[in-house]
Formats: structure tokens, sequence, C-alpha cells
């Protein structure tokens, strides 16, 4: 049986494959891990493509980095420094300048320096621990080899506290993160929820880092989201079709993975990246067909007189 | 100024999609300052301003950059208190009453990638500001409450002729598409007063006209005050009740032909100010201290004095 892991074959019977894979724990701990990150980065990845808050998505990848390196220093498990260091980072970036509309720019550059920040200080706890970090390339690249059951349960019980989060806001941070202005009016409290929100992207990073490590969360975190946003602009329909796509990218990535030497990471995000580009490419097929198409210019207005 | 519009001298037939929720709850004024003061980081914008819009009426608010047009719309809704003088809205104090407000802030418009559609945008403001159910659910579940939101939402999208793009990305529609789409957003909870800033801004000369048509529509159709900041008063011209011009701190109000004249912007501005009439009926205000020509750039400069000696508009 060690052996058949060390060396599994791909057969040309796609059950039998799938029941070799369901075989091992760890690889149904990867899956049941890898599922519950999909889910729950798919559904804030949705929200952070819409808002623009990629940036900030990234930065809080890379406090991943810091808190890995930290938990390694302190002889603690990888995750708490992950959701540790990825929630301050939140807390951070959340009480910066506000960003106005008109100067975007603005809480960008206030977001790379807290980034860089990040990236020095765990430099430095990775100086402090005395030389290399054992598995700095599960940390940069992941792994799903050894995902214990507690630590399943960790991220059970962190995705489900971000969904009721989600289900909370959801109405209000949707308003907020597409019409600012009105929503205020309308007495919604815009700068918590993007405060609330940076939170539960916080989370969501830290997560999904465990799975695609650190360099490649935006594998689940944007491109499914951003894939599924291509192909529709209707909400619900679009909010299903990335959780679709996340599940379907990590079960893929995850199965081939078994059966090759290289890490899942670079398959879930060239999965994700190939079908990212796959349907850009459709849609820009069928938009050539069809004027309803988002992706070609808006067809000109017809002149409208004075509406009657 | 409360020359209130008679639904009748309008001529046209009011769908009852137009009327408001209860009908006119307040008989008064929809919005009365009296010896109103506004100061921004201690610096006065306006004080001693006296003004009403009357209930049902079409008021446009003019004035240059940085007079404080949006700073009034603020105070209306509450979000900046006076420091002097007293305001009703709507027979309440200021910010009371904005669920009967429909708003539409100064904006430039949604981006090109914004992947929702101008329906969802609508939505957002019947059912936008509540928490719990998820979006998906709440539009998924069973029950009328969520048919006669769907409804409402449908009504408001063809009161603004809107329904061929709704179901469009709103980043792909044009300017004017958007307005209406936003115009359709602050109308679906039924308002009883509309503050419109700048939603001609951006527009071109076409869809300027369409607009103040449509939000004169609205205005006689539902009986809805409507108080709207415009830099450029001649595509109101047909439509208005009465302007209130805001300069120099202070501001007049009365019908376009006792405001918009030389006498009483000179006194206004307390410059030499200028006024033309074309032949078409078109105004030309010269001589005023901050021509309203480059205000495209008041976006991206807004708060810098150099552009914008104010607060922007």
């Amino acid at each position: 049986m060690a052996a058949e892991v060390l060396n599994p074959h791909l057969s040309w019977n796609l059950g039998r494959d799938v029941s070799e894979v369901l075989e091992y724990h760890f690889m149904v701990n990867a899956l049941l891990a890898g599922s519950i990150v999909a889910i729950m980065a798919g559904l804030v990845g949705w929200l952070m493509v819409l808002r623009r808050d990629t940036f900030a998505g990234h930065t809080l990848s890379m406090m991943a980095f810091p808190g890995a390196s930290s938990a390694a220093l302190l002889g603690i498990p990888a995750a708490w420094g992950y959701f540790v260091f990825c929630g301050a980072g939140a807390l951070v970036i959340g009480r910066l300048p506000r960003a106005r509309e008109r100067f975007p720019g603005e809480q960008s550059a206030a977001i790379g320096a807290v980034q860089a920040l990040a990236l020095a200080v765990g430099f430095l706890f990775v100086s402090l621990y005395g030389g290399v970090l054992g598995d700095l390339e599960n940390l940069l690249f992941g792994t799903f080899l050894g995902v214990s059951d507690s630590q399943v349960l960790v991220l059970l019980a962190v995705a489900a506290g971000t969904l009721a989060a989600l289900c909370v806001l959801a109405r209000p941070l949707l308003f907020a993160s597409v019409d600012a202005g009105v929503a205020g009016a309308r007495g919604v409290p815009v700068r918590g929820l993007a405060s609330a929100f940076l939170l539960l992207l916080g989370l969501a990073v830290a997560a999904t880092s465990q799975i695609t490590g650190v360099l490649l969360v935006f594998a689940l975190l944007v491109t499914p989201a951003a894939t599924a946003q291509a192909i529709t602009a209707r909400p619900l329909v679009s909010l299903l079709l990335t959780v679709a796509l996340g599940l379907l990218v990590v079960w893929l990535g995850l199965g081939i993975a078994y059966f090759s030497v290289y890490p899942a990471g670079f398959f879930i995000t060239t999965i994700s990246f190939a079908t990212y580009v796959f349907v850009r490419v459709l849609m820009g097929v069928l938009g050539g067909r069809s004027r309803r198409h988002p992706e070609l210019p808006a067809p000109a207005a017809p002149p409208r007189g004075v509406i009657a | 100024m409360t020359a209130r519009r008679e639904v009748s001298s309008a001529g046209r037939s009011s769908p009852a999609a137009w009327q408001t929720a209860s009908g006119p709850a307040t008989p008064g004024p929809a919005i009365e300052l009296t010896g109103a003061a506004a100061q921004i980081g201690g610096r006065t914008i306006w004080q001693d301003v006296s003004v009403r819009v009357g209930h049902g009426a079409f008021v446009a608010l003019l004035g240059a950059n940085g007079s404080g047009k949006s700073t009034l719309l603020k105070a209306a809704l509450g979000a900046l208190p006076l420091s002097a003088g007293s305001a009703t809205v709507l027979g309440q104090a200021p910010g009371a009453a904005n669920r009967s407000i429909g708003y539409l802030p100064q904006r430039r418009s949604f981006d090109q990638g914004t992947r929702l559609r101008g329906r969802d945008i609508v939505r957002l403001g019947l059912d936008g500001d509540r928490w719990g159910l998820p979006l998906p659910l709440a539009w998924g579940g069973p029950g009328a409450r969520r048919r006669a939101a769907h409804d409402r939402v449908d009504e408001v999208i063809e009161m603004v002729g809107a329904g061929s793009y709704a179901d469009r990305p709103i980043g792909e529609s044009s300017g004017g598409e958007q307005q209406r789409l936003l115009i359709a957003q602050a109308l679906v909870r039924r308002p009883e007063l509309l503050l419109l800033d700048e939603p001609l801004d951006s527009l071109d000369l076409p869809n300027q006209a369409a607009v103040a048509a449509l939000v004169a529509e609205i205005c006689r159709g539902a009986g809805v005050a409507v108080l709207l900041v415009a830099h450029d008063v001649n595509p109101l011209l047909p439509y208005i009740d009465s302007v209130i011009y805001l300069a120099g701190g202070r501001a007049v109000e009365g019908p376009v032909e006792q405001v918009i004249t030389d006498a009483t912007l000179t006194r206004l501005y307390g410059l030499p100010v200028e006024v033309l009439r074309a032949s078409d009926g078109r105004l030309v205000v010269v001589g005023q201290p901050d021509p309203p020509a480059h205000h495209h750039d008041r976006h991206a400069h807004d708060g810098h004095p150099a552009a914008a000696p104010g607060n922007g508009g």
C-alpha cells in the first residue's frame, strides 16, 4: 500500500482511479479541505472582484508568510499563524486612510507599504528561526499531503463562520460595494462593511493558502469569480458558477496531483487559468455573433427623444 | 416659489405606478430652510439661506463650483448638521424622513467592468440596505413579497424607459442609460422627494433634454417634489417651477425670470454679471467668477484650490 502511494498509476478506468484516490485518508482530507476552501474563497473572492479589492487580497496573502514563519518560530501550528496575521493585516488595511473614489491610487500605495512591511517581518522571522524554514516550498506553493482531521475541522469552522457573516451582510455589502454613495445615504455603514469584508477576506486568504500556498491563493480567490463574472452578470447565477468552478478546479487539481510528482497548487492554478482563458475566448467568439455580448462595446444607444 | 404644478395642467395621465405609497403625507413644503448656515471644517459655505421647495414642485439648484449645492443636499439629508438656522424636510428634522427621499449622489458612472445588471442596481435601491437573508436566497425564495419587489423593479424600469437595457451589465450602458437606471433606483421606494445631484452632468445635449423631461414627468405624474442640482439651467427651462441660486455664500430663490437676471446675480456675486438671452430662449450668464466651462475637470481635481474654490458644488 505504501508503495502504491509513492507510485500511483493513472489507469484508463476513471472510476477505479477515483476510488483509488478516495481509499486514502489523507486524500479524503485534502479533498474535504479543498472543497471547503473552494466554496469559501469563491464567495468571498466574488465580492472581492466586484469591489476591486484584489490588491488588498494580494497583500493579505503575503501576510501568510510572516504568519507561517512566526508560527514556526514559536513552534505552534502554521494555521494559527496564517489566521492571526491575515486577520491582523485585514484590520490594519481596514484602518488605512479611506480610499476615496477619486484617488484610488492613494490607498493602493498605503496597502503596498503594508505588504512590504509584512514581507520584511516574515523575512526577519525566518532569520530568527535559524536559517532555512523547513517547508518553505509548502508555504509558497501549498501542500495537500498531511491535512489533519483537526485542520479540516478548523477550516470547516472558519468557513461556516465566514458564510454566516456573509449571509447577514450580503445585501448591504453588495449595495456598498457597487454604489457606496447611495448606500451611505440609505444608512448602510459603508466604512464598517469595508473593514468587515477585509476581515472575511483575510480569513478566506488564510484558509486558501493552506491548500494552494501563499503565492497561488488567487487561483481560487480571483480566477473562478472572474470567470463566472465574464459569463454572466446575474448575481445569483454568477455566485453559483463561481463556487462550482472552484470545486471543479480543486477536485481536478488534487486528483491530477495525486498521480503526479508535481505540486497540487500548480495544477489547481493551471486548470483555473485555462478555464478562464477558455471562457474569455468562448465569450469573445459568441460575442462576435451576438450584440448582447458583454465584451463588445455597448451598441450605440438609439437616439432617444423626449420620453413621452 | 411654491407654485405647485397642477397635475391636470401637465396634461398627462398619471399611471397608478407613479403614485407615492401613501399619497402626500405632508401637505407642507418638501424642504424648508430658515436662516440656515452650513460649515465644513470651520469654513462657512453659505449662511442666512431661507428657501423652500414646495410639495410636488420641480426646483433647480444652481450655482458655481464650490458654491455649496451638494452641501445643501447633504444638509437636507441630515448628513451635515446646520451651523445656524432651522430646516424641515417632509415635515420632519433633516435625516428623519430619509426613507421617503430618493437621493442620487453626484458621481461619474459605473465603470465598464461592473458585472451587475442595471436591474440589480435598481433592486438594491429597494431593499439593499436590509440585513439578513443573502441576496440570492432572498431572490430565489417563495412568496408574494418577492413577486411584489420584482414587479416594482419592473415598474420603475419601464417608467424611466430602461426596459431594453436593464438586463445588460450596467457598465456597458451609456451615461444616459445609466442615469435613467439610477433615477429608477431613486424612485423604487416611491419617495415623496427626489434629491438629484447633477444628473445631467456628463450627458450629451439630447440626453440632457431627455433626462430633464423624464424628471419633469415623474414630478408631475407622481407628485414627487424634485430638487435638482445643475450647472446649466437651459435643459431645465421648460420644466422647472423655480430656481435656487447659490453664490457668494448666499441664496436667492424664485422663478427663473426673477432670479437669473443681471440685477439679482450681480447683487449675489458682488461682481458685475450679465445675463444674455439667446433667440431660442437659452440663457447665458457672463462674468461670474468661476465659469462652468471646465466642469468635467472638476471631479478629478475636486478640493484642489485652483480648480474648485470650495468643496465641489
